[in-house]
């Protein structure tokens, strides 16, 4: 026992070290997050006694599963929406000369510092019967009847679109302006064209940008709240209004935080899924 | 002498009392709270919570209530007096509330003000007042008058509707037939633009042209109303729904907060309320004091010629077991 190799020894003194400093970091979580959260699991196998009523309700009523199911749904549109619209945005700014590269920026910032509330009320104006959008089509006579933009799934796509949009962008730009121009002057001089340079060269060096975004988009429609509760008509019931639905009708906590935990080992079930086709530590650098 | 005076021993007495805010609560600190305080030199702390209901279930539940009297939505005053949330009243200590019907009163609450859920509507849409719809089967009528519709997305008053559209009295209404009304409710699905959730909502929908006809709570539109915008509203059919007053269980003084009960429903106070907000006093006796001009009378839906062509939303149904399984279905409703 005593003879330990010296290496070893200090390696553990390495990661005691570690661990020590690291210490603040892992009270504040354990108590901030793991302590809640793990309260809230508790409450949701709770009603006076432990009982699986709550998850019961949850699988025998199918108005859960229409919620999970659309939730899932509008999280995969915007999440691919959000991309196809934010990719070509970071590429020019990753590219653009000085002054431009910040405009472009900044324009993705300025609505990300205003209240998403505020910024739901605005597509409600422009959105709504009598709304710009609208009286734009009928001027230019596309339209003959005001077309239903909001107030429905689609009006609150559109919005969450535009909310979840710069959490796309700042991500693919950051990993976008790491990329060393010399590879794509290499690709070039080898004989690529633009085209095949950015198939063959850029656009795999920027995946992991592509799956942090992805990530974060998907991740944070799924608790969207506001969006779909002032956009979506009444009829767009995501999954945490269902929550809040059951907080207000049955008065427990169990009942809301069953759903969260459903919704936890779903979204965990999907990165499980995700991860063995995509490497996802790798992508998102954390190895 | 005139600072000893101006402090007499009662001024120790105080109280806190919690209602929902904005310019509701202004309005009942003119015209009743601080006429109440006044009155009784007593003292009234105030408290503003939008929704008050789990925060009086967390109070009692820590044995040490900081909350005295509060003003919610009647049903909650009910259900807390099922739970034992709430203080049983003694009526005899409240002699101001012998002048109202025993409807406006439980054993748990005092009836504090009346709003209404009214058929609101467009007059661009529907200029002429002899074709314009009137009840609630022609807000259901989608033939005789197209036009997009918005319900509340909330089952209590809105299933009153479904029942009167389909051609149940008004006083004919509980026990709710829930199945007739939720049936009801479909037929006119297809046609609802917008399942509000506030009020604001509710009378921006209208204003903006999004809807032709709402169900909407009075004071919404009467607001609009008086902006100026081309709508109107019916009292006809409406369902006149209160909020109540409550004593918290334990609560930290309860004798001040009885006799800050009886002085609230006094009928000079309740009359200054509707001078303030588009709402109706809850003692009928506020009429009879003079204090509200006819044409102020006209627009209250307490109102008692008003109130006559309502329905009287029943509570203690909707706090039974059949009331609440009736809320907990209409989310299933919503999402289908």
């Amino acid at each position: 026992m005593s003879a330990i190799d010296p290496s070893l020894r200090y390696q553990r003194r390495e990661q005691g070290l570690m661990l020590l400093l690291a210490s603040p970091a892992v009270i504040v979580i354990v108590a901030l997050v793991v302590l809640p959260v793990g309260w809230l699991m508790g409450q949701s196998f709770y009603d006076g006694g432990f009982t699986l009523e709550h998850y019961k309700r949850i699988f025998s009523e199918d108005i859960y599963w229409r919620s999970f199911l659309l939730t899932f749904r509008i999280a995969f549109t915007v999440t691919v929406l959000t991309l196809i619209l934010g990719y070509p945005v970071a590429y020019a700014a990753a590219h653009a000369r000085r002054p431009w590269d910040m405009l472009i920026l900044s324009f993705v910032i300025l609505p990300f510092w205003t209240s998403v509330l505020v910024r739901a009320y605005a597509w409600l104006v422009l959105l709504q019967r009598t709304g710009v959008a609208n009286q734009v089509l009928e001027r230019f006579g596309l339209i003959s009847d005001p077309l239903a933009l909001v107030h429905n799934e689609l009006g609150t796509v559109i919005a969450t679109v535009h909310i979840l949009l710069p959490f796309m962008v700042l991500p693919l730009y950051s990993t976008m302006q790491k990329i060393p121009r010399d590879l794509m002057l290499a690709g070039a001089s080898l004989g690529g064209g633009p085209l095949h340079t950015f198939l063959r060269v850029f656009l795999p060096l920027s995946l992991p940008g592509v799956v942090a975004g992805l990530t974060l988009v998907f991740v944070l429609t799924l608790g969207f709240y506001i969006t779909p509760e002032l956009l979506g008509g009444g009829r767009t019931i995501m999954i945490s209004m269902v929550v809040s639905r059951n907080v207000e009708l049955y008065n427990q906590w169990g009942a809301a935080s069953a759903i969260g935990v459903v919704l936890l080992v779903c979204v965990l079930a999907i990165f499980m899924l995700v991860g063995r086709i995509i490497p996802l530590d790798k992508m998102l650098g954390q190895k | 002498m005139a600072l000893m005076s101006a402090v007499p021993a009662s001024a120790a007495e105080q109280m806190l009392f919690v209602s929902q805010g904005g310019a509701y609560q202004k309005a009942q600190t003119i015209a009743i709270l601080d006429p109440a305080a006044k009155k009784l030199g007593i003292t009234i702390n105030q408290d503003s919570v939008p929704d008050a209901w789990p925060i009086m279930r967390s109070q009692v539940a820590t044995g040490k209530p900081t909350w005295d009297v509060v003003d919610v939505a009647t049903n909650f005053c009910l259900r807390g007096g099922e739970q034992g949330i709430v203080e049983k009243l003694d009526f005899s200590k409240i002699p101001n509330a012998a002048a109202m019907p025993a409807e406006y009163r439980s054993d748990y609450s005092i009836a504090y003000e009346f709003y209404s859920s009214v058929m609101g509507y467009s007059l661009k849409k529907f200029p002429d007042a002899a074709t314009a719809p009137k009840t609630w089967a022609d807000f259901w009528d989608v033939k005789k008058f197209p036009g997009r519709r918005s319900l509340r997305n909330h089952p209590l008053a809105t299933l009153e509707a479904a029942l009167m559209a389909d051609g149940v009295a008004p006083d004919k209404l509980y026990p709710l037939d829930v199945d007739r009304a939720f049936k009801k409710l479909e037929e006119i699905k297809p046609n609802i633009t917008v399942w509000w959730t506030s009020g604001a909502q509710s009378a921006q929908l209208l204003n903006d042209g999004e809807v032709d006809m709402v169900m909407a709570w009075n004071g919404r539109i009467s607001a609009l109303v008086k902006e100026g915008a081309k709508v109107t509203y019916t009292y006809n059919q409406g369902i006149l729904q209160s909020t109540s007053l409550c004593v918290l269980k334990g609560a930290p003084n309860l004798p001040t907060a009885i006799k800050f009960l009886n002085e609230a429903v006094d009928p000079v106070h309740q009359a200054n309320l509707p001078m303030q907000i588009d709402y109706g006093p809850a003692n009928p006796k506020a009429y009879d004091t003079g204090v509200i001009p006819a044409a102020r009378v006209a627009e209250l839906p307490s109102a008692p010629a008003n109130a006559k062509a309502q329905a009287l939303m029943s509570y203690a149904w909707w706090t039974s077991a059949d009331g609440e399984a009736a809320e907990k279905r209409w989310l299933a409703f919503t999402q289908k």
